[in-house]
């Protein structure tokens, strides 16, 4: 080195801890190389979604078979019978009993004999035969809801096999169509789930999940990181403020954040088709919301467990447990003894479950959502105050 | 304040206690604008908690501090603003460009973007980078990690540095540009605080401070030192055997202290016994031949023996 250019001390400004834009921007940019060049973080940020994506996203409509079926025949005439064995022929469900009574499907669900029950009404054929349509009672127990999304879509399918071939038949015997659309009416009820929706119900929920996972992952390795490495007894040497350690980090992963929830958000939408019937600024403001939400949990873990291994377990714990268990993405919440119930208003996915199903599926705006959206707002308010507090610039 | 003409980093019984175990106890010690200071201590004698401290890392558990006139505990930010710190371990991150390290301490530090240009020239320059800007700082050897985490820790142009260690596990050569760097900082009257296990960079500082076992047991500039911490004149003496003479000298007279050094002894004699002429005589009269006493300069190593040691008698008494 030729010249010595040794300028004069620069006194630093005085304003006391005031936040300035340029050290938070500063962290921030670092935060983006970091993760750039980190394979994990990298992994993280962008294949996790896919993957998971593609692993819950099918894993709720797996082809299950052989789901088993009691049959509650109130007829027992030949019809009825050829109905009923209709169900079994298509491999979908297996005839485990043939009941007698009410009373005898309820013990037999109770029992988990069976997950449905087709009750055939005791007038079958004699309105098949003279209106030319006829009821038929599936009563499903959607204990476990992906199960019984599937096995309603079946018996869907069969019933409707059963309709074409029942109108073939009257068409010949009365010589022209049926005047009704569909020959016999699948009523499917739900018990212990009343209402369940197809498995639109539950895309949205996946959605959540796998955001809450991605964000809580990767904020929990960036202050561990830090410590693991020794860069933050550096960075705490200097006049940075704890403010500008926290939204200097966690902007960044808010962008990949909305990156991957665009992703999933996307994918729920046209390739596995959910109807989206809400309005863009709503989805992107909850979003936003419970994105913040899930990054500030990981960020607060991040500081208090100074491992990265150890932190990212803890994210993973905090973020698939609540998320998958109280959500009601697989367990409907209205299903849930009262206690379990309380505790899932304390869980932040259940708000954001709550938000994208009703935007999706009912095109709910914020004004419809006031409850949820300020259950989000007073968790991010928590978590960010909490996170805020929880980095101190002392190795003691 | 920082500006006046006081002690650049003052501490007044400075201690750190962790849990049940003091780390450092009662530290006093004041170093002046532009003075260079080594501190000097065998492993876990307390170095880095001290500089810890000083640094607003740690909060004392008695005593206190000022840095650059500002206080460690209350002013802790202002301390932050006007040191530039190097911790033991190596804190660039090595992801990152030598380019973008430089870049991302500038911005933390807030330096001025138009002297940022002049800074980071100058940053490379001091850390013989030049054309290796856009080189992953993990990929860099010791000696130039180094001089680049010095060259990051200045950005901001400090008043203070404390530097833990900065050349350990680093090769001799660069140990030297190492130290020109100090000196060349300690010339424009920044105050440089600075620990070292190797005791030949202990001769490169204006003053040494010795701490063991957390307690601070000598302070003085290497010269003084020599002269004065070891309370005697310390003699060669050459002689065979050697095992025999060392055997036969422990209990004589006057001798404080006698150790092998090579094919002789150094033997360190106290007022009111042996004299440097007697020792050949007693030592013949025990069955050693031995050669005239001459007496040597102490090296700093012979005096951190001696003090270590008092300081280990000390302990147990
Ligand atoms: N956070 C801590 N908790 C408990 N004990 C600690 C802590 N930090 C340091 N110590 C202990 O305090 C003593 C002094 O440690 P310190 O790191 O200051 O020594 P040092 O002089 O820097 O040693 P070295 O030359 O090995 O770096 C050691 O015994 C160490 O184990
Ligand atoms: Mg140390």
């Amino acid at each position: 080195m030729s010249s010595c250019i040794w300028l004069p001390a620069t006194r630093p400004r005085r304003g006391r801890d005031a936040v300035s834009p340029g050290r938070l921007l500063a962290i921030a940019f670092k935060e983006i190389l970091q993760v750039w060049r980190d394979p994990r973080s990298l992994a993280i940020a962008l294949l996790m979604p896919l993957m998971q994506m593609v692993m819950l996203g099918y894993g709720v409509s797996l082809d299950i078979r052989h789901v088993p079926l009691c049959v509650f025949d109130q007829e027992n005439s030949q019809t009825s019978r050829a109905v009923a064995q209709r169900f079994v022929a298509a491999g979908w469900f297996a005839a485990s009993a043939r009941l007698g009574s009410d009373q005898a499907v309820h013990e037999a669900m109770d029992r988990a004999a069976c997950i449905g029950a087709a009750v055939i009404p005791a007038d079958f054929s004699r309105r098949l035969d003279s209106t030319g349509g006829s009821p038929l009672q599936i009563v499903f127990d959607a204990t476990d809801a992906n199960t019984t999304n599937i096995a309603i879509g079946y018996a869907q399918g069969v019933v409707a096999l059963i309709s074409n071939q029942l109108e073939a038949r009257w068409a010949a015997a009365h010589g022209g169509p049926a005047t009704r659309a569909g020959m016999v009416d699948l009523e499917p009820r739900v018990w212990f789930n009343e209402g369940l929706e197809s498995r639109y119900f539950i895309i949205p929920g996946v959605v959540a999940v796998i955001l809450a996972l991605v964000g809580a992952q990767l904020t929990s390795l960036t202050v561990s990181r830090e410590w693991e490495r020794g860069t933050m007894e550096q960075l705490i040497s200097t006049p940075v403020t704890p403010f500008e350690v926290m939204a200097g980090k966690l902007l960044p992963y808010f962008l990949i954040g909305i990156f991957d929830a665009a992703f999933c958000l996307l994918a729920a939408r046209f390739w596995f088709a959910v109807p989206f019937r809400g309005d863009f600024a709503t989805l992107l403001i909850t979003t936003a919301l419970f994105l913040i939400v899930v990054l500030a949990i990981g960020y607060l873990i991040s500081v208090r467990v100074r491992s990265q291994l150890g932190a990212s377990q803890v994210a993973l714990l905090v973020t698939m447990l609540p998320t998958t268990l109280l959500s009601g993405y697989t367990f409907p919440i209205d299903q849930m003894p009262a206690p379990i119930r309380a505790l899932s208003l304390m869980v932040y996915p259940r708000y954001f479950v709550t938000i994208l199903r009703a935007v999706f599926l009912k095109g709910s705006g914020l004004a419809g959502l006031i409850g949820p959206v300020l259950g989000l707002v007073a968790y991010a308010v928590v978590v960010l105050w909490l996170a805020g507090r929880a980095f101190h610039k002392r190795l003691d | 304040m920082s500006d006046s003409a006081g002690p650049a980093v003052l501490a007044e019984g400075l201690s750190k206690s962790f849990g049940t175990f003091t780390a450092v106890d009662r530290l006093d010690l004041a170093i002046a604008p532009g003075e260079v200071v080594g501190f000097i201590g065998p492993n876990g004698a307390g170095k880095s908690t001290t500089i810890r401290m000083l640094s607003a890392l740690l909060r004392p558990t008695a005593g206190r501090a000022r840095v650059a006139g500002f206080d460690v505990v209350r002013e802790a930010n202002q301390v932050r603003a006007h040191i530039g710190y190097m911790s033991q371990t190596f804190s660039l991150y090595g992801s990152l460009t030598v380019a973008e390290n430089l870049r991302f301490f500038a911005g933390i530090y807030r330096v001025p973007p138009a002297m940022f240009e002049a800074r980071r020239r100058f940053a490379i320059a001091m850390a013989g980078l030049e054309g290796r800007e856009d080189a992953l700082v993990s990929t860099l050897a010791g000696g130039w990690k180094q001089r680049l985490a010095l060259g990051c820790a200045i950005l901001h142009r400090p008043p203070v540095l404390f530097l833990d260690e900065p050349t350990s596990g680093v090769e001799p050569e660069a140990r030297r540009l190492f130290w020109e760097l100090i000196h060349r900082l300690a010339a424009e009257r920044v105050t440089i605080l600075v620990s070292t296990h190797y005791m030949d960079e202990a001769e490169y500082c204006n003053r040494i401070a010795l701490i063991d076992r957390s307690r601070l047991v000598a302070l003085g500039s290497p010269g003084t030192l020599r002269r004065r911490e070891l309370g005697g004149t310390l003699l060669a003496l050459p002689c065979a055997p050697l095992g025999a003479a060392l055997a036969a000298l422990r209990d004589a007279p006057g001798v404080a202290e006698a150790a092998i050094f090579g094919d002789r002894l150094h033997v360190l004699l106290a007022a009111g016994g042996l004299s440097a002429d007697d020792l050949p005589a007693f030592l013949t009269a025990r069955g050693v031949s031995s050669g005239a006493a001459r007496p040597i300069d102490a090296s700093l190593e012979d005096v951190f023996v001696h003090l270590v040691a008092g300081h280990a008698a000390a302990a147990r008494a």
